[in-house]
């Protein structure tokens, strides 16, 4: 008996934990009338998961969220890799004046969080009339200087000895740093696409602050315009809707999971 | 002559070096350096958006912030979430993790139940959550009811809201701490608890308090730090749940609202910075941490 | 206290579809300094976990000084063990580390907690585990790192600190795991003596875990050879060096490693050896012999081999030489004597007959006497 505990409670608060994905699943394919009774059986009376989540993506442009999240995701991804693998590159293995001051400067700017650099930011966009754009919503995050710290860290360990030899071959610099170092630290690349891609996916208070265009919403934000349309009228389709905007990190997290859960942990880094 | 050999390669290293890091000093400087700066000066002046002429202003945002009620309560409200949510989120995470760290052929679908929800996106699992805690429709309160209890009003009684809140919080940063934990807790060789064992722990508990407990200061320490950061940045719950309603505003949406809404713009960079403050102070530690490298 | 026998008794142990452990009977007296010696995965460490508790028995018996502890917990075997990483508490100073033993032991639950421990613990006995504290690291001259932390501390002296803490309590036995093989060989060569010391000062039961026959040879008073999860043989270092059980035994023990030639006993009984009469005789078939390095001799009539190698050990020198047909015979000399190489570097090899091993097809030592060679 005693070998069960253990997963007895583990069982109980494994339940909390994935109470709130059964609700929206449930709900989602249920009958708003079945809504009043509330019960956890798993089979609805009335299978209306059809109707549901057509509401959802018709009410709301629920697509064009999705296809708004992976620009953003995209474009801040691809940027943020390609200025801070350089940069790192430069910082573990080039000799340059004031690179010590840049290594400080990057871990200084670590304990900033992008909240506190949302004011200037956004007056600064709003000034350049730049407000309800994608670059608006990416230009913050163009540099990660988590990304150079964490490839700082990786390419630190790449031998100096491969290095010199591919230089001697007459690779370029830049060959070397791509094609070379970057190649040794293919785990810590994938590692921090996940991070990015996660943290930006779920993000809301930047996009809150620079979008009010439809249009424009990424996920989060149009879950927000959506639950505000929707207040109280249709749970069922809320669910569906909540479900679609969950969806796709949770089965990149259930098909990917060692590598997700290295990449999510390292924003303990940060 | 030779001299001309040896400066020269040097010379091209030193370029090459500083156009590689070019990118991302420029970004640096445009994202970090100049908005702190601009953000310094806006905290002493009473600039608002939009507005043509503005005043310098001392530290009287400062003094307004701090006699602003609204401001002082969601400094409360923040502080009541972090104390919910530092102790719950840790502990609780720790014995998670204990509990699965034990497992051996289950072990992978435990840690993926529990972290589920850190991947999720909040907004969207707030919304759910409101939904569950719905006084009529939502099956906690069904549960609630049927143990012979009066039906709890989560998100209608406003001393409810922070503590109603703060469960989210707890349940969204739970997975994220005992995948740390868990990490911690590999990293602790057999040997000692086999040592231990010989020297007479017999009790589980006397070999958590031996070996367990201060070989995961480190994590545990790193675990706080990261929790009260995220707490004190809690912005999405509030967003979704109670937009600010009945005084249950936290410090980063009372920050919105000011910057963004009322376009306060000097006050809110006075709110930033005291918020920015906070979080350097939590971060500190870490962050010299980081630097030196220091492990037992 | 810490004199008390060790008595297993068909000990199994499998894990999975292995067996690691084939029948173990072994008994370890009473102060005596046992080694467990064998090649990495012969079992030796599975046994000794198996004595400390960490592991339990498929089955079998284990008697502590004649009490029953086969399923009893480690902390109540009262034995103590040197981990080979010494397992040292990196959180605790070496003082703390020493004390935990005494601590667990003496004190309630309470009295350990860290703040109320203060406060509950009763002076006495906190002073009592001081002394013993301070003892123990007298006994191994560590008494001014008693402040330290163990990362603070070089690899003999965590070592110490080690022995300290297992000593400290007064254990009916030690059990040390390969608690040597970190150290660079100087100082693992100062440590066996130290440890041999300590041995004989303690009086106490010691098993001792290791891979390096050298340590088992030259720190036991008795070695417990295994090979494939059995002991192949026990017996004092001089009855495994100089009486081998099995051809195993032989090759595993001695360095330079026993020379191994292909021989013969004819229906006569007389051994023959490369087409060269020996004078040995014994029950006719296939068999191989076994010389030492020191029992071959260059003699006239002999093998004749031809030098490869030499090499130098200061007062003693080994000879590598090659048989006709591409064996290798390895002889050691005095440094001082003549090779007895002609020019060529040829020469013919004897050995001393009553000091061979013979071992028959079935690895086993075979029995043999020693006749007068007619002249060849």
């Amino acid at each position: 008996m005693r070998r069960f505990i253990p997963h007895i409670v583990l069982a109980l608060g494994a339940g909390v934990m994935l109470l709130p994905f059964y609700w929206m699943v449930l709900t989602s394919i249920r009958a708003p009338a079945e809504i009043f009774d509330i019960s956890l059986w798993p089979i609805p009376k009335e299978f209306t998961g059809v109707e549901n989540y057509t509401q959802a993506a018709t009410t709301v442009p629920m697509a064009r969220f999705m296809l708004n999240g992976v620009i953003v995701c995209a474009g801040i991804l691809i940027v943020q890799v390609l200025t801070a693998v350089p940069a790192a590159y430069a910082l573990a293995k080039l000799r340059f004046p004031g690179r010590r001051l840049l290594m400080i400067a990057v871990i200084a700017a670590l304990c900033v969080p992008m909240q506190a650099l949302a004011l200037p930011l956004f007056v600064g966009l709003a000034k350049a009339g730049l407000l309800n754009t994608y670059f608006a919503q990416m230009a913050p995050f163009f540099l990660s200087v988590f990304a150079i710290f964490l490839f700082h860290q990786s390419f630190r360990s790449y031998p100096d000895e491969i290095i010199e030899a591919a230089r001697m071959d007459g690779f370029s610099e830049m060959e070397i740093c791509w094609g070379l170092v970057l190649r040794g630290s293919l785990p810590s690349l994938a590692a921090f696409a996940v991070f990015s891609v996660v943290a930006h996916w779920n993000d809301l208070y930047w996009p809150m602050i620079v979008v009010n265009d439809t249009a424009l919403a990424p996920p989060p934000l149009g879950m927000l315009f959506f639950s505000d349309v929707e207040t109280g009228a249709n749970y069922g389709a809320l669910m569906a809707g909540a479900a679609m905007i969950t969806a796709p990190m949770v089965v990149c997290f259930l098909l990917a999971r060692r590598s997700f859960i290295a990449g999510i942990t390292m924003t303990g880094v940060k | 002559m030779t001299t001309a050999v040896m400066i020269r390669p040097r010379g091209r290293t030193a370029l090459k070096g500083l156009a590689f890091a070019a990118p991302a000093i420029l970004l640096l400087l445009a994202i970090y350096i100049v908005p702190m700066l601009v953000l310094a000066g806006f905290s002493v002046t009473d600039y608002q958006l939009g507005a043509l002429n503005w005043e310098f202003v001392g530290l009287k945002n400062f003094t307004d912030a701090f006699a602003d009620p609204v401001f002082l309560r969601a400094l409360a409200n923040t502080a009541l979430y972090a104390v919910i949510v530092i102790p719950s989120g840790v502990f609780l995470a720790l014995g998670v993790a204990l509990l699965v760290h034990g497992r051996k052929r289950s072990r992978a679908f435990w840690e993926t139940a529990y972290f589920l929800p850190v991947t999720a996106t909040l907004v969207a699992m707030a919304t759910v959550w409101q939904f569950l805690l719905h006084p009529s429709l939502g099956p906690v309160n069904a549960a609630i009811t049927w143990l012979g209890f009066e039906p709890v009003s989560f998100l209608g009684n406003p001393a409810l809201l922070i503590p109603t809140m703060a469960l989210i919080g707890v349940w969204q940063v739970l997975g994220f701490n005992m995948v740390l934990f868990l990490a911690g807790l590999t990293a602790i060789p057999q040997d000692l608890h086999e040592a231990a064992r010989m020297d007479g722990a017999k009790h589980p508990m006397d070999r958590f308090l031996t070996v367990t407990w201060p070989m995961l200061g480190p994590t545990t320490m790193f675990v706080v730090v990261t929790t009260s950061i995220s707490a004190f940045k809690v912005f999405e719950t509030v967003a979704v749940l109670t937009k600010g309603r009945s005084g249950s505003e936290t410090l980063l949406y009372s920050l919105y609202l000011e910057g963004f809404e009322y376009s306060n713009t000097g006050y809110a960079a006075a709110l930033t910075l005291i918020f920015l403050g906070i979080v350097l102070v939590l971060s500190i530690g870490q962050t010299l941490r980081m630097e030196r490298k220091v492990h037992y | 206290m810490a004199r008390q026998s060790l008595d297993l008794s068909g000990i199994r142990k499998g894990f999975g579809q292995t067996q690691v452990l084939k029948d173990i009977n072994l008994s370890v007296r009473e102060g005596e300094f046992l080694s467990l010696v064998g090649m990495s995965g012969c079992g030796k460490s599975t046994l000794l976990r198996i004595i400390a508790g960490l592991e339990a028995p498929d089955e079998g018996e284990l008697r502590i000084g004649g009490r029953d502890v086969t399923n009893s917990d480690p902390s109540d075997r009262n034995l103590a063990m040197v981990f080979q990483s010494y397992a040292l508490y990196p959180h605790m100073t070496v003082r703390q580390n020493i004390a935990t033993p005494l601590r667990m032991r003496k004190l309630g639950f309470a009295a350990r907690l860290p703040l109320l421990g203060r406060v509950v613990a009763s002076r006495h006995t906190l002073a009592e585990i001081d002394a013993a504290v301070a003892q123990a690291a007298g006994t191994l001259q560590i008494t001014h790192l008693l402040d330290r932390k163990p990362a603070q501390l070089s690899g003999g002296q965590r070592q110490r600190v080690a022995l300290a803490r297992a000593l400290v309590r007064q254990p009916a036995a030690f059990l040390m795991d390969e608690p040597l093989s970190n150290l660079d060989a100087k100082l693992r060569a100062h440590m066996r003596d130290e440890l041999v010391g300590l041995h004989r000062r303690l009086g106490a039961t010691f098993v001792y875990v290791t891979h390096d026959q050298v340590e088992a040879m030259t720190m036991s008073d008795r070695i417990a050879l295994m090979i494939e999860g059995r002991i192949e043989q026990l017996g004092t270092p001089d009855e495994l060096y100089h009486n081998p059980a099995t051809l195993a035994v032989a090759r595993f023990i001695g360095s330079p490693t026993i020379n191994l030639l292909p021989a013969e006993a004819g229906a006569s009984g007389a051994v023959s050896v490369k087409g060269m009469t020996t004078g040995l005789v014994a029950a006719p078939g296939p068999a191989t012999l076994g010389i030492r390095a020191e029992d071959v001799r260059v003699s006239a009539g002999g093998l004749p081999a031809r030098i490869l190698r030499e090499e130098k050990h200061g007062p003693d020198r080994f000879l590598t030489c090659e048989l006709a047909e591409g064996e290798t015979i390895v002889l050691r000399q005095k440094a001082s004597d003549p090779t007895g190489a002609d020019a060529d570097g040829w020469l013919s090899l004897g050995f001393a007959e009553e000091r061979a091993h013979l071992f028959g097809s079935n690895g086993l030592r075979r029995d043999f006497r020693v006749v007068e060679k007619a002249a060849a």
